[in-house]
């Protein structure tokens, strides 16, 4: 147990779904700490706050789909912004949804099958530590290389966005008139449904995958790119909250709510923090914390047991 | 109300029959007594309401043994053992192996219907009360309850190894537990049973059961229901998280809705 503390009554609270007490203010302190990172980054969260949330002996079934709650939260008001700002594609995201919808489906009959045969918990550090990891190191690496250009002042290499891939010669064209682009629907579904699937089994938005793939995949303009995966998001979580609910009772509203409102607090702060800070250092370090949390989770997979034996109520229909 | 219920059940053994016969007159050494012992339990509640924050308690169990043979009670030959059996569930016990260097679970095992926790008392070792045989018989003692694993299991020699880790994994989580001196005598026919109640005890009809031993051998026994109840509003969700899953869920949307609507107004700078 990382963060081992006396139980004092006074602050504890009691979290019905995960079944144990928890320090109301170490729970509120992660939800402001991954709340500030997200507005500072734009990210949504979910990466960062169910191994958090595993490291604090919440019991990972309970972590990923409280996760899942919890980034609907952090979504809604990015997505409002951009909407605002009209940096939002609804036709795009709804087609993302679409597919986001049909994986989050299967995550969750995934999950469940995974539950019954108790390789849940394997499975969830397995994939964190492979996509942590993956993430940590590519950003590390694109930091490390923009302040090397910093360094010896040199500009910012024009991108270009090249000759059209195999993607761009798929059937069942949509012409999306916001991001003014002519694409076929199947890689776009394709993406939501990836993206779906990890929501469920991960309790994440996506969105640090969805974003990256549909700049460089999909060639969808910049500008309305990130509004446009907050909208799909909202709809993927929430839909994945409510069958995460329906079918293993493992959504706690308690834990949920705290996260939610320390973390929207919290995005405020680390928005204005983002905008006065250096970028590439602010991404340095934040690649380090995500290497940090996939290293300590792969240790935890590495590293003998206390107990090799555990036992859980129910049988095999668990 | 114990030091009441005391004197009750005080009372009703001295107005049985049977206590006032042995006590007055003397049953001959050597000539075994043709009544047969009684015995009697009795609690202050026949249900619990424990909160969230209920970090665990003892229950005492008050009893009486009623045509109690005077000789046999003077050389300690009548031993007691109450237990509190939660509610029966299946129960798997999994167990983790490396593979390529990392430990997953490999293999595991159902048992039958076991009680979710199961709180013991006695006069003494249970093990020093009885034979093992007959223990296993009757399934008193976190030792000796019947763990019977579900399905076909083809490496029979495991089952041990299973049985041993759930009965570990059981005390140390605090679900079972035992008191070898939980029962006293507090008069030569009244005892007293103190049973730990954990803190993450299950809620659910569980049963109080008392044994009675003389000299070894399961003269009597009585059961008696208790229910647990938890209460408060952490147990409300619970059961509307199970009862009404798709409002819950609902519900759970609706607060992060509120949440992230309610900073972009709170917050809003344009």
């Amino acid at each position: 147990m990382p963060f081992c503390l006396r139980q004092d009554p006074a602050v504890t609270v009691y979290l019905p779904i995960a079944e144990l007490s928890v320090n109301i203010f170490i729970i509120l302190g992660m939800g402001a700490a991954v709340g500030f990172l997200s507005g500072m980054f734009g990210v949504g969260g979910g990466f960062l706050i169910t191994p958090l949330l595993i490291f604090y002996n919440i019991p990972p079934v309970v972590a990923v789909a409280t996760g899942a709650n919890q980034v609907v939260a952090s979504s809604i008001s990015g997505a409002i912004t951009h909407f605002r700002r009209g940096t939002l594609d609804m036709k795009l995201g709804t087609v993302l949804l679409v597919g986001g919808l049909a994986g989050a489906t299967v995550g969750v009959w995934i999950f469940s099958w995974l539950r019954r045969l108790g390789q849940l918990d394997l499975f969830i550090s397995i994939l964190y530590v492979v996509l942590l990891g993956t993430i940590g190191a590519l950003m590390l690496q694109e930091s490390v290389r923009a302040m090397r250009r910093a360094k010896k002042n040199e500009p910012l290499p024009l991108k270009r966005p090249g000759q059209h891939n195999w993607v761009h010669r798929l059937p069942l064209k949509m012409r999306f008139k916001k991001s003014k682009i002519y694409l076929s629907a199947i890689p776009v579904v394709g993406l939501g449904f990836g993206i779906g699937i990890l929501t469920s089994i991960m309790g994440v938005g996506g969105g640090f995958i969805m974003v990256p793939a549909m700049i460089y995949l999909l060639r969808i303009p910049t500008n309305v790119v990130v509004g446009t995966s907050l909208f799909q998001i909202i709809f993927v979580t929430a839909y994945t909250t409510m069958v995460q609910a329906a079918t293993n009772y493992s959504v706690d509203i308690v834990l949920a709510t705290i996260l939610m409102v320390a973390g929207v607090i919290g995005a405020q702060y680390g928005v204005r923090a983002g905008q006065k800070l250096r970028g590439e250092q602010l991404r340095a370090l934040l690649a380090l914390l995500v290497l940090a949390v996939g290293i300590r989770l792969a240790i935890g997979l590495i590293v003998t047991p206390d107990d090799i034996y555990s036992v859980a109520v129910g049988g095999m229909g668990y | 109300m114990r030091r009441f219920l005391l004197t009750l059940l005080l009372l009703a053994a001295l107005a049985s029959p049977g206590f006032v016969s042995t006590a007055g007159a003397q049953v001959p050494f050597g000539e075994a007594s043709t009544v047969k012992e009684g015995l009697e339990i009795g609690a202050s509640t026949s249900e619990i309401a424990i909160t969230s924050d209920f970090r665990g308690a003892d229950l005492t169990i008050f009893g009486a043994l009623t045509n109690a043979d005077e000789l046999f009670l003077a050389i300690g030959q009548y031993d007691v053992v109450v237990t509190l059996e939660g509610p029966k569930d299946y129960a798997t016990v999994r167990r983790k192996e490396r593979v390529f260097g990392i430990w997953m679970n490999t293999d595991s095992m159902t048992f039958e219907q076991v009680p979710e926790s199961y709180s013991l008392a006695s006069t003494r070792l249970i093990d020093s009360i009885d034979e093992a045989p007959s223990l296993n018989n009757i399934g008193v003692g976190i030792d000796h309850l019947p763990l019977n694993p579900v399905g076909y299991i083809p490496n029979s020699g495991s089952i041990g190894e299973f049985r041993n880790a759930y009965r570990r994994l059981k005390l140390s989580n605090g679900l079972y537990q035992r008191d070898t001196s939980g029962v006293r005598f507090v008069s030569s026919s009244l005892f007293r049973a103190s049973l730990k109640l954990p803190a993450n005890i299950p809620d659910g009809m569980h049963m109080v059961r008392a044994y009675l031993f003389k000299s070894g051998q399961l003269i009597n026994q009585k059961e008696m229901p208790l229910r647990v109840v938890k209460t408060g509003i952490e147990q409300a969700i619970t059961d509307a998280a199970h009862e009404q899953p798709i409002q819950y869920g609902m519900l759970c949307v609706l607060i992060a809705v509120i949440t992230g609507w309610g900073a972009s107004l709170i917050f809003r700078r344009d």
